[in-house]
């Protein structure tokens, strides 16, 4: 088994193939050999014969599997690109097959739940945090990995595929996981920063998404920079909060991943989240606008684990809230408007 | 079928004492000292970068805490000739820093042999000195004695001295997996980490460790407890190595951690109490001394590197925890927790057994009370935390059998990687707390201690513990019925808990409620001055001493119980 096992160290193993997915695996393409593994057999067939996967080009040296066991046999170094709704499936299925020696990064913005069988978030009550898990944590405990990873910050993969100059973060407790994770993505065009805060990283990521979808409602409002200013340095401050509640520092809050990614998701229109906020306040109605996207606004997941989260602590988080309102509860856009414009934020800044 | 303690007494697993690892070590002594204190200046020059003006500065400061040392702190223990020492360490730092005809190389020869005089002084310092004649004997004493004392207190009578119906597994009860451990023991290197809160521990642990057969362990005590003479040969006989917490210099630590990781290799088992001291607080630890965990860590890693991949190369992590209805030192156990959260002061090093006379009167008082105590041994893990199966072989959460070296590697080798050794330290540290919490075993003086400090403590929600661990004991009263509904509610989150296998409970704690409420009553803290919790003449509950009932209360801290309140 071993010869197999170690077989070709330079492999690179990338799990997933969405947008964000292939984008990686290009880049990772340029210094190395990659496998990706893809569910969907025709997915697998298409990138291996067309060097296309749903219609975006594929380095041509990137071959395609659909057994988890064989990436993992010849990968040591594996990147899990995949949304949170699939994040533990996969994970499960990858397990019997990851061994300790894996190094795993993953790229996901989003959170899971860890419920009793046969539970939903709505029927817990006390939606504690050892109920709320990120992908590291997702890894951790379904697999058997330890050295593991997550990169995180403004990385539109439009912009990433056009070969704009960008950077990112990897977060690890694990230096030689960063170091990897800098060796094989590092270019000319795009910087890697290190950071052993993979918690408050992952935070970071996932809660600047909240703030999109309001930057994309105040658009869709048709109000200005002052508004969208306003946004985000009082969103900063609730992802602070809720950061630190949930066990990141406040520090990567400031980093590419906490404050650069915020500013650049809430300034895209090529964002998924701030579609979601800016076709809001143009008057459709979520599911009509989720049936339309081809892929997850990672968003309105997070919106709903953290009012969760925020009804079993005592924190406040009036944005989140609010935003929670529109969402599901048909609050009209103005009114939460109304009502944050009201609310008593009279302190700046409280954290530092 | 929990309730079945272990009441035989089992064969040692080698009968021959010259198998025994610590006998093999005592044998080879001098090289091993030497051996630790080579590795040590390796793992020193390391440390420093090789760069001998880090190591200067090093060794100056040694130097300078050692003279403070002995100056502000000396002990009856210290050998004659610390301040000659120190003095000749003086004279040859400043011979090599002023002398201007030395050549770079002389120079760094000198600072190099500085550091081996200081670590083979160290480690002939920390090495043990088993002898097995002795070990018999205290064997023989701390079972034949006090069994006596046991029986003579528990049986009327003068001739119940020499009555034989309590042994001292009536007294100290063992649960768990003890098949396992004696089986891994014969396999691989075991590591035991016990819980910590009171000084009978060691003796406790070693006195149990040879009721399962098992050769002896090595564990580092306190250099205090070898101020005592007689504590020093109780020690000694064990199998102790001397840990001295008032040398805190990079030198020591790492001839210390040299030493301990040297003797793991070399096979011998080893115990650690890795919450460093007593737990002061009466909380089960949850933050850990990692110095001494990474040794089991590096010692595993060194021996994959060294190509000893099979089982009698594995190192097995075994947490054990004990139960007490009656801590002794729990009284200044908590003065200290408090006085240390509380406020910023100067805090010493000082406990209750610092004369034979008081460690005589302790021992006499524990064996003739009849307080029961229970040892809960857990499963044992690889050093990573993950359990093993019967071969010894390590599993996954899903039950896969995983190779532990895989952890170690790194394109395809075993690798040394310091940050990752410390991170799967700190890892390895949280799975031991999970597991101490998973055996613990609630006692029903636990259960109605915790009971009465919440409830006093949800009638005066606006003051903070420290104002109300100062409340006037006289108004503090509780109506029995009440604290029967709260402890009825207690008690059945706890066999909730139990259930989901988070937490174990003691036999006694299967009779109705109000005998268990009866028993806590009686049992808690039994041998206070000032009792934690009583009942008075009007039936209410009441307390003698709000803070012995906060440190008993503590037992039961980390299940999140206090949200019932």
């Amino acid at each position: 088994m071993s010869s197999r096992t170690f077989s070709d160290s330079s492999l690179i193993g990338v799990v997933g193939v969405g947008s964000f997915g292939t984008v990686i695996a290009n880049m990772l393409a340029e210094k190395n050999q990659v496998l990706v593994y893809a569910r969907n057999a025709e997915v697998v067939a298409e990138i291996n014969e067309n060097h296309t996967a749903q219609g975006k080009s594929m380095h041509e040296s990137i071959v395609a599997t659909q057994d988890p066991q064989q990436l993992c046999e010849s990968c040591q170094t594996i990147f899990f690109m995949v949304p949170s709704s699939a994040f533990q499936d996969v994970a499960r299925k990858f397990s019997p097959f990851l061994q300790p020696y894996h190094l795993v990064i993953h790229g996901t913005k989003g959170l899971c739940l860890d419920l009793p069988e046969g539970q939903s978030l709505d029927e817990v009550k006390n939606l504690d945090r050892n109920r709320i898990l990120t992908m590291s944590e997702v890894l951790q405990k379904e697999t058997v990995a330890v050295r593991v990873g997550c990169l995180a910050g403004p990385n539109i993969a439009k912009e990433l595929s056009k070969g704009q100059p960008a950077a990112t973060v990897i977060a690890s407790k694990f230096n030689e996981v960063i170091l990897e994770g800098q060796r094989l993505l590092r270019s000319e065009k795009f910087q890697v920063y290190g950071n052993s805060d993979i918690i408050g990283v992952e935070l970071s990521g996932v809660l600047k998404n909240i703030i999109a979808i309001a930057a994309g409602a105040l658009a869709g409002l048709g109000l200005g920079e002052n508004a969208r200013g306003l946004l985000i340095s009082r969103g900063m401050v609730e992802m602070v909060h809720l950061s630190r509640a949930l066990g990141g520092s406040v520090k990567s809050a400031f980093g590419l991943a906490g404050v650069g990614d915020l500013v650049t998701t809430c300034n895209s229109v090529n964002s998924r989240n701030f579609t979601v906020g800016y076709r809001l306040a143009k008057g459709e109605k979520l599911p009509q606008i989720l049936d339309e996207m081809e892929e997850v606004a990672e968003g309105i997941n997070t919106v709903k684990i953290i009012k969760g989260f925020l009804e079993a602590s005592d924190l406040r988080a009036p944005i989140t809230e609010n935003l929670y309102r529109v969402l599901f509860e048909d609050l009209e856009i103005e009114e939460a408007l109304q009502f944050l414009m009201k609310y008593p934020f009279n302190v700046d800044v409280d954290f530092v | 079928m929990e309730e079945k303690y272990i009441k035989h007494k089992y064969d040692p697993i080698l009968p021959s004492k010259d198998e025994w690892p610590v006998v093999k070590l005592a044998r080879e002594r001098k090289e091993f000292v030497k051996k630790v204190s080579e590795n040590a200046q390796g793992r020193i020059l390391k440390l420093t970068s090789n760069n001998m003006e880090i190591l200067k500065e090093e060794l100056e400061t040694t130097r300078y805490r050692e003279k403070l040392r002995i100056k502000q702190n000396p002990w009856v223990v210290d050998p004659d000739d610390e301040g000659a020492f120190w003095g000749k360490v003086k004279e040859s730092l400043l011979h090599a820093s002023s002398e201007t005809s030395l050549s770079k190389k002389q120079r760094e020869a000198i600072y190099k042999e500085i550091l081996e005089s200081i670590t083979s002084r160290y480690s002939e310092e920390i090495a043990s000195n088993f002898k097995h004649q002795h070990y018999k004997f205290i064997r023989s004493v701390v079972t034949f004695g006090f069994a006596r004392l046991l029986n003579a207190a528990r049986v009327k009578g003068f001739r119940s001295i020499f009555s034989n119906q309590y042994t001292l597994q009536d007294k100290i009860q063992i649960t768990g997996e003890t098949d396992q451990l004696r089986d891994l023991a014969t396999k691989g290197t075991i590591v035991m980490v016990p819980t910590h809160f009171s000084n009978l521990d060691s003796i406790l642990i070693g006195w149990i460790i040879s009721v399962l057969g098992l050769p002896p362990f090595i564990y580092g005590a306190g250099l205090n407890l070898f101020n005592i003479s007689i504590f020093a040969y109780f020690m000694n006989a064990l199998g102790a190595y001397k840990v001295d917490r008032r040398k805190k210099n990079l030198v020591y630590l790492e001839t210390l951690k040299t030493y301990s990781k040297e003797a793991i290799q070399f096979g011998c088992h080893s115990l650690f109490f890795p919450g460093g001291t007593r737990s002061r607080s009466g909380m089960i630890e949850s933050k850990l001394k990692l110095g001494l965990l990474s040794t089991a860590i590096e010692a595993q890693r060194n021996n994959y590197q060294e190509g000893i991949t099979g089982i009698s190369g594995k190192i097995f992590v075994v947490p054990v925890t004990i139960n007490y209805h009656f801590v002794l030192e729990a009284p200044s156990l908590i003065r200290d927790h408090l006085s240390i959260t509380g406020q910023e002061r100067y805090y010493k090093e000082n406990d209750e057994f610092s004369t034979s006379y008081k460690i005589s009167k302790f021992l006499v008082k524990f064996f003739t009370k009849g307080s029961d105590i229970s040892v809960s041994v857990g499963r044992a893990m690889d050093v990573l935390g993950n359990y093993v199966n019967e071969k010894g072989e390590s599993l996954d959460q899903h039950g896969r059998v995983i190779d532990t070296s895989h952890y170690f590697r790194s394109g395809g080798k075993v690798t040394v990687d310091s940050q990752r050794e410390e991170e799967y330290t700190h890892m390895l540290g949280r799975r031991i707390v999970e597991e101490f919490h998973r055996i613990n075993r609630v006692f029903s003086s636990h259960l109605v201690a915790f009971t009465a400090f919440e409830l006093i403590k949800a009638k005066n929600s606006k003051l903070d513990l420290f104002d109300l661990i100062r409340l006037p004991e006289e108004e503090i009263f509780i109506e029995y019925e009440e604290f029967k509904d709260a402890c009825q509610r207690v008690y059945d989150q706890i066999l909730i808990l139990r259930d989901q296998g988070l937490i174990k409970i003691a036999p006694h704690m299967k009779r109705s409620l109000e005998e268990i409420i009866a028993h806590g009553l009686d049992n808690v803290g039994m041998y206070h001055a000032k009792r934690p919790l009583i009942r008075n003449k009007k039936g209410q509950i009441v307390t003698e001493d709000m803070s012995l009932l906060y440190f008993y209360h503590n037992r039961l801290h980390g299940y999140e119980l206090e949200n019932l309140f």
